[in-house]
């Protein structure tokens, strides 16, 4: 995709801000609006913004397919494990409160956690989706633009 | 105090009016690239219609989700098909009659709902107080909404990423492989690769 100058410059620039603020929206989410769920999704967008503008083999060769087949059952373990450790530590599955010696601490820990989780099984999964679809078209002709 | 409560009216007001705008032309315009543009415009709206009433998490999740994602699903899915829609749909007098005694029923019965924001609303007085009290004390997580989605509801959370986590194991199965990998790349099978699947079983049968 030789073409599209400014598209291409504007989205190098914007893809790093959005990025950062997927993190932000990861890590500050027990404070501002937000969390894993909408965190991933905004992570994602970033990836799946690049593959519209540089080319899905393009974007194969940052985030492998290989890769990315094991994010998905990755961020879906550490939410189960995390509630496994619960039972481990003496508490109750999911149960946060025994994962540091100081209860609130504990939850902030877990929520911290399961957040993670959350993101990473989100994001490779609209990233994996999206794959899908793309992968199935020829790249579109310059004369159809 | 008065003139706040009026602007609240007015953003609803243009938020709600524009909002069935964008529902009526998505059912008017055939051109499909347009419908998909006009889904993601709903969604947007939608997302600011959430904030007027402080589901700003909500909110968050549909302009995502809704206005970004999906946008971009739809415009991957009508690559694969054609861009307008064949019929014309007629319009239906049952289905009209239905869909005006859905409304007038809905209609009829808002007035009976809670006033919004009512704190002795039945939703709000059963385990809330304990969740806003909890979330303040217990976990100390200022935003409530994550206190009860990742600890209070934890259970429910995990399985919503189950299944999510099946819904793309699905999608990464049925389609995931690139055609041109295990085929050989066809224009055809580009333009409908449903076609082209059935054709595939076609040989396979042929073969055995």
């Amino acid at each position: 995709m030789r073409h599209h100058l400014i598209l291409r410059v504007v989205s190098k620039m914007l893809i790093p801000f959005i990025m950062l603020f997927g993190l932000y929206v990861q890590f500050h989410g027990d404070f501002g609006p937000g969390g894993g769920f909408q965190a991933g999704v905004i992570f994602a967008a970033a990836f799946i913004l690049y593959a519209l503008v540089f080319g899905d083999d393009q974007a194969r060769k940052v985030v492998p397919d290989k890769a990315l087949i094991l994010l998905v059952p990755l961020g879906l373990l550490i939410y189960a494990l995390t509630g496994f450790a619960g039972i481990l530590l003496g508490g109750k599955f999911l149960d946060y409160d025994v994962l540091s010696s100081d209860p609130t601490h504990g939850q902030h820990l877990g929520i911290l956690v399961i957040e993670l989780g959350v993101g990473i099984t989100v994001a490779a999964v609209m990233i994996s989706i999206f794959r899908a679809y793309a992968g199935r078209t020829k790249a579109i002709d310059k004369e159809d633009w | 105090m008065t003139t706040s409560i009026d602007m609240v009216l007015i953003v609803d007001l243009v938020l709600l009016t524009l909002l069935c705008l964008t529902a009526l032309a998505i059912m008017l315009v055939r051109h499909l690239f347009a419908v998909v543009a006009l889904t993601g415009a709903f969604s947007l709206l939608s997302a600011g219609l959430l904030v007027t009433l402080d589901a700003v998490d909500v909110a968050f999740t549909e302009a995502a989700v809704g206005a970004g994602i999906s946008t971009v699903l739809m415009l991957g899915t009508l690559a694969l098909t054609r861009r307008r829609e064949a019929r014309s749909p007629k319009l239906s007098p049952i289905g009209l009659i239905i869909i005006f005694f859905t409304g007038a029923t809905l209609i009829y019965a808002t007035p009976d709902m809670p006033k919004f924001g009512a704190a002795d609303s039945p939703g709000l007085v059963h385990i809330v107080p304990s969740y806003i009290e909890g979330s303040e004390n217990d976990i100390a997580v200022p935003n409530i909404v994550t206190a009860i989605l990742a600890s209070y509801r934890g259970y429910d959370t995990l399985g919503e990423v189950a299944v999510i986590f099946t819904a793309g194991m699905g999608v990464i199965i049925l389609l995931g492989r690139r055609r041109e990998d295990e085929y050989g790349y066809s224009e055809e099978s580009a333009a409908f690769p449903l076609r082209s699947l059935a054709s595939d079983d076609e040989t396979g049968k042929d073969k055995s």
